[in-house]
Parts: structure tokens; C-alpha cells; sequence
């Protein structure tokens, strides 16, 4: 069956005019159809037109045919919940709730997912805000059950999150997890504010993902602007987006490695992290790229000396890198930590829609860079990194993959940085388009979707940071598990508390 | 010098040395891994600090969270003196001492454990029902070991025991068990102390924990209390260690006291060899873990008996 859709493109915009509205409960069986055929949702949010309509724009993603899609349809204040359908819309509908203040009635599982009075609601709509102690936990009662809760204040220097497991002696039932406590309304910001400071907030929404955030909220822009950025922009982008890569991949094994008490890999994977979060910093003067993004190309060139420099530097690394990954993954007491622990299946992340290094570590291979190619990517692809278990010592796997791949990109890409201006100008956004701009951000997809209104302003900035897809996944991952393993398997994750809070 | 004087010297050196012994072990982990690490007087200068804060204490808890540290420091400091330290007679020696070293650790660890339900948290509890288990797994090697001494030497009481143990089985040629014991003392010693492989004394999360989270709720001089008693704790199953491995009823008591000294700080390098070299076990896996150093003093069981025969 045709998809009653308006195909799209990473980084294409296209009419609003031109997406199609269907019927809400024709809306449902298409999302469940393309879901069956192989499309998953890249984002589901409202739009408030008129006073008192809300209209639903999902946006849809194909890998293996590297293609976009984007449908809508007009629901009033209660509609049929499109989660009965498809299960992948279920956070974006309590999203949906809380920031529209639309309610999808039969909806398994309604919480509130940040805590905030709606902020993209149809005037007329009410705006009392979702009540905290409307959080339903999940709990399973019993005489030999008990309760272990974690955060919102944890003992490490984190981000705010509470978790609360449901425990049987050692073995943990159930896990659920209540975040919101870092919401600042990212999205409105980036609405509201002229665009000289926008860029700000774009390159905050997740402080470790600045170059993925940014890249992707510039992507958007630019394709509205219709700015042509220069090879060399694009290369110095990519450069960018995989020293972060690096950068955090490596601090991730480092983190994995303290958490099950292998001291000296800890000690090395955290030094070889600051370097290269230094890359960064010598490129653009900030250890986590800030500054170094923006609309129409970058901030700051990486000269002949420079790049000299890196790819001295990047080698060196491989080196280092090579022997104490080897010295970790080869340690008899890491493996029996590592593995068969917090196990992702295939089949759930395909329903469920999980993206990044937690999706390709279940053998699925999704990723940005190689299935929606854009900027470098087009020119330079990056081979992507599955491994199929799923479970703690799979993740370790993929990002020591990664990181190998990484270091190739960045050593060979800096010595064939293209010619050209290092920003385009980016002004005069084309009014009533719909744009949507995806990034492989270390995490896994970064999304922004912008749409501007008749007078070329934006309209409505969406923003999906792969987090929000990806710590139901954590949710899945700990039932059967040891308590003592929950901190291990979620640094295996290590979403962002930020990004999903917005 | 008498032997109740020598004993008494030796005592000092361990309750001056101890809080030492887990800097040594701390910084040995620091240079394995290329990092210059704490200084070696770090516990003591936290000891001092604690010394000198205030305490504070839940609502929730009674009389038995407020005495479960001094507990724990008696107990430790009790079970020194039934140790023969500086390697010819304790300060107190019996016919069967070696149960009354194994109950006086375990009556601390009572009311740890206790202090630890006092407060009523989730993850206290959770410390202590895992402290609990391994602890009464630890019993098993420990006594397996005390048993394989005892036919070696025909002494029921510590100082006999390990006046000379070497020397014993060397005669009736089961010298191998001795190793043995040593192996299996020194792999309790890290299930007792709370090091690597069976817990983490770095970490900084509850849920992995086992000995630091029964503490968590601990603060001020409570807390100096017990990282002190952890720490002579770490020192005495060392001294029976040492005294296993080198017999210095012969040797001058200076001399057999500096013995001590050095190798307490050997035991503290040996507990940083060994963190630094593998990763903690999983939860599960620790009963195993216990399990084989039972084992081994077992087989040296069965080989002192073997021997005997």
C-alpha cells in the first residue's frame, strides 16, 4: 500500500501546505502499517492552528531506504490514542498531553513526563499543568517484594533523575523512571528568541552532545535559509562531531571500567577522554566545542598547522587507545561483568523504536551518518558498527568500534580539509516549510524539526534527543537484573537527563 | 623484653599502623595504574577530621546505631589481643581462642548489622543482608583453616597454632597446606575488609555496595570509628597472615615486631596488586568466590590430615 505521506529528505524542507492531513484514526493505521513495513517515528508533536484544533505531525523515518516522511491530522481537545496502534508513539502522546494539553483517550500508560503547564497548547485550551503526583510508578505488590529508590540526588556528580525498582531479594522486577527535573523549556526558547541567541540554546540542550545539538538545529536552519554551507565547513563539522564522539565514547568505557572496580583502564580511558575533549578545545577554544557551530558553516578553521597537529595527535591516541581497549576487553573478570548484563532485544528495540550505539549493539543497524547521510557523510561514509548480543558488553563493543572508526575519519578528513568560506550567509527563512534535520550525535539520533508560519519566523521548533527514545530501553533492560548491576547498565546507556528534559 | 610486653608493643604497632596499611594499599593501586594517588597517611588525616566534626543522627534511629561504632572497635581491638602479633603469644591465649577471634569480629559486625536496620533505609538493609550472607560464608574457609592448623601443630589455641606452623608440617611433610592456608586467609582477608574482588571501597554507588552502604547513614567520630575498626580489622587477618607464612618464635622480639611492621605493608601492597589488576566480581558470583577459598582450605585439610596419618 502507498503511504498516504509527503516523502522527505534529511535536511529538505518541503510546504507545509504539502504534508497531508488524514482522519485521526486513518492516522493510526498508517502508523501502524509503515511501522510494519519498516519506518519508525523520527517525532510525533502538536501544532496548535487556530484556537482550538491541535494538529499531530509525525514525522517518519526509513533506513534502509534512507528516506523521510511526514504525515499530520487534527485532533480537539480528547482523541483516540494513536499508541493503541503503535506502540513507538507512546512517550511522544504524553508529550503530547503535557505540552498541548490534548488528552489521548485510551492511552495505556498517560504520565507526566517533565511536570510543566502546557506551552504549545491551542489558545483556548486550558493550561493547568500535569501534576506530579499524577506519576503512576509501577509497582508490584507482594509479601517478599520491596522497594529501592534512587535519585533525584544521586552520590556521583550527575544529572537529577529518580529511579525506583521494584525487588525481589537481589533480582529486580520492575524499573521506573521519573525524569523531568532539568526542564527549562528548550523548545519554547528556541521559538521565541531571535536567532543570535537561539544558537546559544541550541548548542545547550545536552552539554555533552553540543556539536550533535548544534549541528542538527543549524542543519535546520540552513535548509530553510536555503544557505549553501562549504565543503570545508561541512568537513569541520564532521571533524567535530566525532572528536565528541570520541571524546565521550572513551569517558563512556572509562565510567564502565570504574563502575566495575578495573582500575587502570578507568584511569587511562579517563585521561585519553580529556584529551580528546583538548581536540576540541584547540579547534575552538571551548574542551566541549561550543562556539564552534553555527548557522551557515563554523565559528573557527582548522589551519594547515592544525590539522597537522590533530592528525599527529589522533594517532598517537590509536595507538594508546588500541592497547588498553585491548587490556579491558580481554580481562577475564571485565567480560564476566559485561556480559549477558542488561540485555536489549532485537525485536524490542524494532518496536519500540530505540536509536544509536544502543540500537546497532542489538544488531540493528541504524545510524544517520551512513542511512541519512548528510554534510561529509554524503562524500565519506562511515561504516557502521553493529554488534548483536545487546547486553552491557555488546554497547562497550560498539562504541570500541566506533571509536576506531572515528579516529580513521578524523585523521584522514583533517588532511583533506576542502577549500572554502568558513560561513555562509544564513538569513531570510522561506516562509511555511517544514524541514526536518537528523544528526548521529554520540547518543544516538539527534532530531530538530522547524517550521516556520506565513512571515518566515519559526513557527514550532520540535527537538527529540535520543534519550527520549532510548531510556525506556534502560526500563526494558533491568528486569531479571541484579540490583547491584543497575549502575553498570546505566552507564552502558548513559542517556542524558537534559536532553530529555528540555 | 617479656613476652607480655612484647605482645603489648606489637598491639601498639598494629593500632598505630593500621589506618597506614590501607593508605599503602591505596597508593599501590594509584602507581599500578599511573595516577600519584592519595598520600599514604590519607585515612589518618581523615580519621583526625572526622575526630574533630559533629555527628548527626536520623529521628529514626536508637541507642544501637549510636553504640554499633564503638562496638565495632572493640571488637576489632579484642580480637587483636587473642592474635599472637608479634608471632610467639597473645596477650590472651586459650584452648579454642580461634572461635573467640572468628565471634568477636562477628559480634561487631551484630551490631553493625543492627545499626544499619536501624535506620530504616532501603539501602541499608539491602548493605546489610548482603554483609550478612558473605559473612557467614567467610566462616567456612576461616574455620576450615583454623582446623588444618590445629592437626598440623596439635595446639588448640592461636599462639600455638602459629608459633611455628612451617616448621610443623615441614616435619610431617605437608608443607604445601601451609601455602594453602596462607592463600585461603588472604582471599577471606579481602571478603572480610571489603576490597576488590568482593567489594568496591571506591565506588561511590550504593547499589553495588556492600560494607560502605551499611555506613552511609554514619557520620563525625561515629564514622572515624568505623573506617578505624575497618581498618585494624584489614591489619589483624593480615598478622595471621604474616604469622602463617613466617614463624618468628625464634627471632628477637625487635626484630620480630619490625617483621610485623614490614609485612602489614606488604599485605597492603598485596591487597593494591590485586585491585589493581582485576575487576570486582559480580554479586553472585561472590559466594563462589568464597566457595574456593573455603575449598582450598579444605584440600589443605585433607592434606595435613593425610600426613598425620
Amino acid at each position: 500500500m502507498e503511504l498516504p505521506v509527503v516523502r522527505m529528505r534529511n535536511r529538505r524542507s518541503v510546504p507545509l501546505a504539502d504534508v497531508p492531513v488524514l482522519p485521526v484514526t486513518e492516522t493510526g493505521v498508517v502508523l501502524e502499517t509503515a511501522v510494519a513495513t519498516g519506518w519508525r517515528i523520527v517525532s510525533l508533536f502538536g501544532l496548535p492552528e487556530g484556537a482550538d484544533e491541535l494538529r499531530l505531525i509525525a514525522v517518519l523515518g526509513h533506513d534502509a531506504a534512507g528516506q523521510l516522511a511526514a504525515l499530520s491530522t487534527l485532533v480537539g481537545r480528547r482523541y483516540p490514542a494513536l499508541t493503541t496502534r503503535c506502540r513507538q508513539a507512546a512517550r511522544f502522546e504524553c508529550e503530547i498531553a503535557e505540552q498541548c494539553g490534548a488528552t489521548p483517550e485510551g492511552h495505556p500508560r498517560l504520565q507526566p513526563l517533565r511536570r510543566h503547564s502546557p506551552d504549545h497548547a491551542p489558545s483556548r485550551w486550558s493550561q493547568a499543568p500535569s501534576d506530579a503526583a499524577s506519576y503512576r510508578f509501577a509497582r508490584i505488590t507482594g509479601g517478599e517484594v520491596h522497594e529501592v529508590g534512587v535519585g533525584p540526588v544521586h552520590a556521583g556528580i550527575i544529572e537529577p533523575g529518580h529511579f525506583r525498582m521494584q525487588a525481589h531479594g537481589e533480582e529486580v522486577l520492575a524499573l521506573d523512571i521519573m525524569l523531568g527535573y532539568q526542564h527549562r523549556g528548550v523548545e519554547r526558547l528556541l521559538e521565541s528568541l531571535d536567532r543570535a541567541r537561539a544558537i546559544y540554546v541550541g548548542e545547550s540542550i545536552a552539554g555533552d552532545s553540543v556539536i550533535a545539538h548544534a549541528s542538527a538545529y543549524c542543519g535546520a536552519l540552513e535548509a530553510l535559509a536555503r544557505s549553501h554551507k562549504s565543503g570545508r565547513a561541512q568537513t569541520i563539522r564532521g571533524i567535530a562531531l566525532e572528536l565528541e564522539r570520541l571524546a565521550n565514547h572513551i569517558g563512556d568505557l572509562g565510567a564502565m571500567s570504574g563502575d566495575v572496580a578495573y582500575q587502570p583502564a578507568a584511569a587511562y580511558f579517563g585521561r585519553m577522554r580529556g584529551e580528546c575533549l583538548n581536540l576540541l578545545m584547540t579547534i575552538s577554544g571551548n574542551r566541549y566545542g561550543r562556539g564552534l557551530i553555527r548557522p551557515g558553516g563554523v565559528g573557527f578553521d582548522i589551519d594547515e598547522a592544525l590539522a597537522q597537529e590533530i592528525e599527529r595527535r589522533v594517532r598517537h591516541l590509536e595507538t594508546e587507545l588500541r592497547q588498553v581497549a585491548d587490556l579491558f576487553f580481554g580481562t577475564a573478570s571485565v567480560q564476566s561483568r559485561l556480559e549477558g548484563v542488561g540485555i536489549v532485544s532485537r525485536d524490542a528495540c524494532l518496536e519500540r523504536g530505540f536509536v544509536g550505539p544502543v540500537a546497532r549493539a542489538c544488531g540493528v543497524a541504524r545510524d544517520v551518518r551512513h542511512d541519512h547521510p548528510y554534510g561529509v557523510f554524503r562524500y565519506v561514509q562511515v561504516p557502521v558498527a553493529t554488534a548483536w548480543a545487546g547486553d552491557v558488553y555488546s554497547r562497550a563493543l560498539v562504541r570500541r568500534l566506533e571509536i576506531q572508526r572515528s579516529i580513521e575519519f578524523v585523521a584522514e578528513q583533517v588532511r583533506a580539509i576542502p577549500k572554502g568560506d568558513l560561513r555562509a550567509p544564513c538569513d531570510g527563512l522561506v516562509p511555511g516549510e517544514l524541514v526536518v534535520a537528523l544528526e548521529e550525535g554520540w547518543r544516538g539520533e539527534v532530531v530538530h524539526v522547524a517550521l516556520t508560519d506565513d512571515g518566515g519566523r519559526i513557527r514550532r521548533h520540535k527537538v527529540v534527543d535520543p534519550s527520549f527514545h532510548n531510556w525506556p530501553a534502560l526500563a526494558a533492560a533491568m528486569p531479571g537484573n541484579q540490583i547491584s548491576d543497575f549502575p553498570l547498565c546505566n552507564k552502558s546507556f548513559n542517556l542524558s537527563y537534559a536532553g530529555h528534559d528540555l | 623484653m617479656n613476652t607480655t610486653l612484647s605482645a603489648a608493643a606489637a598491639l601498639g604497632v598494629v593500632i598505630v599502623l593500621a589506618p597506614g596499611v590501607i593508605g599503602v594499599a591505596a597508593r599501590t593501586r594509584a602507581a599500578l595504574t599511573h595516577r600519584r594517588g592519595t598520600p599514604v597517611l590519607q585515612l589518618y588525616f581523615d580519621l583526625f577530621k572526622l575526630l574533630r566534626r559533629g555527628a548527626v543522627f536520623s529521628d529514626a534511629t536508637t541507642w544501637v546505631f549510636r553504640f554499633a561504632p564503638v562496638a565495632v572497635v572493640v571488637t576489632a581491638i579484642l580480637a587483636a589481643l587473642v592474635v599472637p602479633l608479634d608471632g610467639r603469644a597473645s596477650l590472651f591465649r586459650f584452648a579454642g581462642d580461634p572461635v573467640a577471634l572468628a565471634y568477636t569480629f562477628a559480634f561487631g559486625r551484630f551490631f553493625l548489622v543492627l545499626a544499619a536496620l536501624d535506620t530504616g533505609s532501603s539501602f541499608e538493609g539491602m548493605g546489610a543482608s548482603r554483609e550478612v550472607t558473605f559473612a557467614s560464608l567467610v566462616e567456612v574457609g576461616l574455620f576450615l583453616s583454623f582446623a588444618t592448623l590445629a592437626v598440623l601443630t596439635h595446639e588448640l589455641s592461636l599462639s600455638g597454632m602459629l608459633e611455628a606452623p612451617l616448621a610443623r608440617a615441614s616435619a610431617s611433610g605437608s608443607a604445601p597446606a601451609v601455602a594453602m592456608i596462607a592463600g585461603s586467609f588472604f582471599a577471606l582477608l579481602l571478603a572480610e575488609c571489603a576490597r576488590v574482588p568482593v567489594d568496591d571501597p571506591a565506588t561511590h554507588l550504593e547499589l553495588t555496595m556492600i560494607h560502605e552502604v551499611m555506613v552511609l547513614d554514619h557520620s563525625g567520630p561515629d564514622l572515624a570509628l568505623i573506617l578505624y575498626a575497618g581498618a585494624l580489622k584489614l591489619s589483624v587477618l593480615g598478622a595471621v597472615v604474616i604469622s602463617v607464612l613466617v614463624p618468628r618464635a625464634n627471632l628477637p622480639p625487635a626484630v620480630a615486631i619490625a617483621v610485623l611492621a614490614g609485612g602489614l605493608l606488604l599485605v597492603g601492597v598485596g591487597v593494591g596488586i590485586v585491585e589493581a589488576s582485576m575487576a570486582r566480581l559480580r554479586l553472585p558470583k561472590v559466594p563462589l568466590y568464597l566457595a574456593g577459598a573455603s575449598a582450598l582450605a579444605l584440600f589443605s585439610l585433607i592434606l595435613a590430615l593425610w600426613s598425620a596419618a
